[in-house]
């Protein structure tokens, strides 16, 4: 894996609401065309029901996407508990697939926020009186932001910087796009000693 | 003496291999179940490095997702796609030697529910699944959690899952909950109390007297639920309830092993004196017939209350929500819940399709009919709840009453579209999501226990199951 993720600069769409669950950001029905389509193919169905009519490709004017001004959105702004629901990793490959690397919200669904990373998709953590500040700058047609993950910084149109958090590991898995399971079977040996040991102190755990 | 320690420190501790600081280790995961809808491709990265499954006697799959239920189901399904998930499933469990439980096998089940059924997890150990709703499994005092496809590939090729420790949490349950309230008003009025982000970073446990009373699969209708209040886990302690519940199903352990188990099993529970991070306390005396009015499983009031006003919100944000979720679900500001008609009853889903649940619709169904107008659907969590509940003539009761009597699979709990609601129905339904479309497009949720389900199928609107008991 060679993928990275360093810093993004790019329109943000603001999507300010609580509790955006992983069935709005890609409906069930679509989950099986990964058979057809493969992780990458899933950009065309991110928020299916909110931003296409019945025939699943005509816009819906009034869906925020459909907007020109918003088509080449990098980033998307959300209020508390964004990516809830189910653990479906298709949400993510369908904000990627779309384009969107960054999502900015106040907190987030845990699998889907594991699962970003797993995709080189940073989710951010920001105060919800910052995210709704950014949001009105962008409504107000200043679209643009910049985040440095290695600064771990987002900064807002006016210039304005926000500071966030991240796990050292994390951010280190995104900025050097390492192979997770390379990593640990580099300590093959120690997962072997304590299988061994653990044999012996639960032996109904292992079946063969 | 060591500290006093909680359940969840206790299983975290023993699972623990390496300690990368930062509240980051590396687990060793006992247990996983696939299913359909990872197909062959969670296979990928073994096919490609042209790697053996260290553990593959520890991994289970099953069809559950994407197949339909018709009678008569095979391989084909009407979703797009669906073919290739369970066909590929199957040849890749095959070639890593992986335990199946496929179509036409009468194990084959949702996840959660064979899981517990088969003796597939067992207490005090860890289990992680493709599926948000894995907290259920918690339900016998394992940790389990859902995961996305990547951390799966991580299982297969490691038996080991990076895993971030959460904060923990217990909610206690106070008093005792008045006849003819159930594990899914329990778990439902909880989340609508603490709210639907409530348990964000936490490990859950369920305790207190009320708790301790249910048996084991109200129990894990109760863990299924923590996802809804954004818990990944929720756990509830092992005991004698829970261990003559696994004690002789097909992959629990046997004869002295099994003694040796639960000498191990009846160490795990939360010692007194043990902290948490947070605690929170439910009334369970005040707990009625609960059901649904919105489109998050917080939005939660009990069938004898009324619709909440966005009039009286406190905040621009808090107005802005519930008159969203009211324009979605078509309901009055401030109109009684009772009363409104359903066009769809829906009893299955990990949440409640097991054979208690059956068995307790059915008592309201026997001798009465489904309304007129009203689609009524059974389909039971497994082939062994479906072959139990047909030795106890249910299906002849369901079938008696006008609900299809189908074959086990996650159906319309996840629509992924092969079973399918009309658009812009309204569905009062056993499961556990009443997102926006989540049942079909336009679909109008109202999640209830499996009694008020079958009550509002009967009646064709919503009903106080009180009013119906024999």
């Amino acid at each position: 894996m060679t993928e990275k993720f360093t810093t993004l600069t790019g329109t943000a769409v603001p999507l300010l609401r609580a509790n955006i669950d992983t069935d709005a950001i890609l409906p069930s029905r679509f989950l099986t065309r990964i058979n057809e389509t493969g992780k990458d193919g899933f950009g065309g169905f991110l928020f299916g029901d909110w931003r296409f009519e019945k025939d699943e490709k005509t816009p819906k004017p009034e869906f925020i996407l459909s907007a020109p001004e918003y088509q080449a959105a990098k980033i998307l702004l959300a209020r508390d508990n964004f990516g809830c629901g189910s653990s479906r990793e298709h949400a993510v490959w369908a904000l990627k697939g779309y384009g969107i690397r960054c999502v900015i919200a106040p907190s987030f669904g845990e699998i889907f926020f594991n699962n970003c990373f797993k995709n080189m998709v940073l989710p951010v953590v920001l105060p919800e009186d910052a995210v709704v500040g950014i949001a009105a700058q962008v409504d107000a047609g200043h679209r643009e932001l910049t985040v440095d993950l290695d600064a771990q910084t987002v900064t807002a149109p006016d210039g304005t910087t926000h500071a966030f958090a991240i796990d050292a590991a994390r951010k280190d898995a995104l900025l050097k796009g390492l192979d997770a399971i390379g990593v640990t079977l580099a300590g093959w040996d120690k997962i072997k000693a304590w299988q061994d040991a653990d044999r012996v102190k639960r032996p109904w755990n292992y079946l063969d | 003496m060591s500290q006093p320690r909680t359940l969840f420190q206790k299983i975290w501790a023993d699972h623990e291999i390496r300690d990368f600081g930062d509240g980051y280790s590396l687990l060793h995961v006992d247990r996983d179940i696939m299913h359909d809808l990872l197909g062959a491709l969670v296979f990928e990265p073994l096919d490609k490095a042209g790697r053996k499954m260290p553990n593959p006697e520890l991994h289970f799959a099953t069809m559950d997702h994407g197949v339909d239920t018709d009678p008569g189901r095979g391989d084909e399904t009407k979703i797009p796609g669906g073919k290739a998930g369970v066909q590929g499933l199957r040849r890749k469990s095959k070639e890593y030697g992986i335990h199946l439980c496929d179509i036409g096998d009468v194990r084959q089940g949702i996840v959660h529910v064979i899981t517990p059924e088969l003796g597939i997890a067992l207490p005090g150990s860890t289990l992680i699944c493709g599926d948000s709703h894995t907290s259920t499994i918690g339900g016998l005092g394992v940790l389990a959690w859902g995961v996305g496809l990547t951390e799966i590939e991580h299982v297969l090729a490691t038996q080991t899952i990076v895993a971030q420790k959460p904060k923990t949490m217990r909610i206690n349950f106070e008093g005792a909950v008045a006849p003819g309230v159930s594990a899914k008003d329990m778990i439902l009025y909880t989340i609508g109390q603490l709210g639907a982000n409530a348990g964000n970073g936490y490990v859950v446990e369920y305790a207190g007297a009320a708790i301790r009373a249910l048996p084991v699969e109200a129990r894990l209708t109760v863990a299924n639920m923590s996802i809804e209040m954004a818990a990944r886990y929720g756990m509830i302690a092992a005991d004698d309830t829970t261990f003559n519940y696994l004690h002789g199903r097909p992959f629990a352990p046997k004869d002295a092993v099994w003694d040796q188990a639960v000498a191990y099993w009846r160490t795990l529970p939360t010692d007194a004196g043990a902290t948490f991070d947070r605690e929170e306390t439910i009334d369970a005396t005040k707990i009625g017939p609960m059901i649904t009015w919105g489109t998050s499983p917080q939005d939660v009031i009990g069938v004898d209350g009324t619709v909440p006003d966005p009039a009286g919100a406190g905040s621009a944000e808090k107005k802005a929500y519930l008159e969203r979720a009211l324009a979605y679900t078509g309901l009055t500001p401030g109109q009684p819940i009772e009363d409104t008609p359903i066009d769809v009853a829906f009893i299955g889903s990990c949440t409640n399709a097991r054979l208690s649940d059956l068995r307790a619709a059915a008592r309201v169904l026997k001798g009465r009919k489904v309304a007129a107008g009203v689609q009524a659907w059974c389909v039971p969590g497994s082939g062994l709840v479906k072959r139990d509940a047909e030795a106890e003539g249910l299906d002849k009761i369901f079938q008696e009453a006008g609900f299809e009597w189908r074959e086990p699979g996650c159906s319309m709990c996840v629509s992924l579209g092969g079973d399918k609601f009309k658009p812009g129905a309204r569905a009062i339904s056993s499961t556990n999501r009443n997102f926006e479309n989540r049942q079909g497009v336009g679909v109008r949720t109202h999640l209830a226990s499996p009694v008020m389900v079958a009550a509002a199928a009967v009646t064709g609107k919503i009903t106080d199951i009180r009013k119906m008991t024999r």
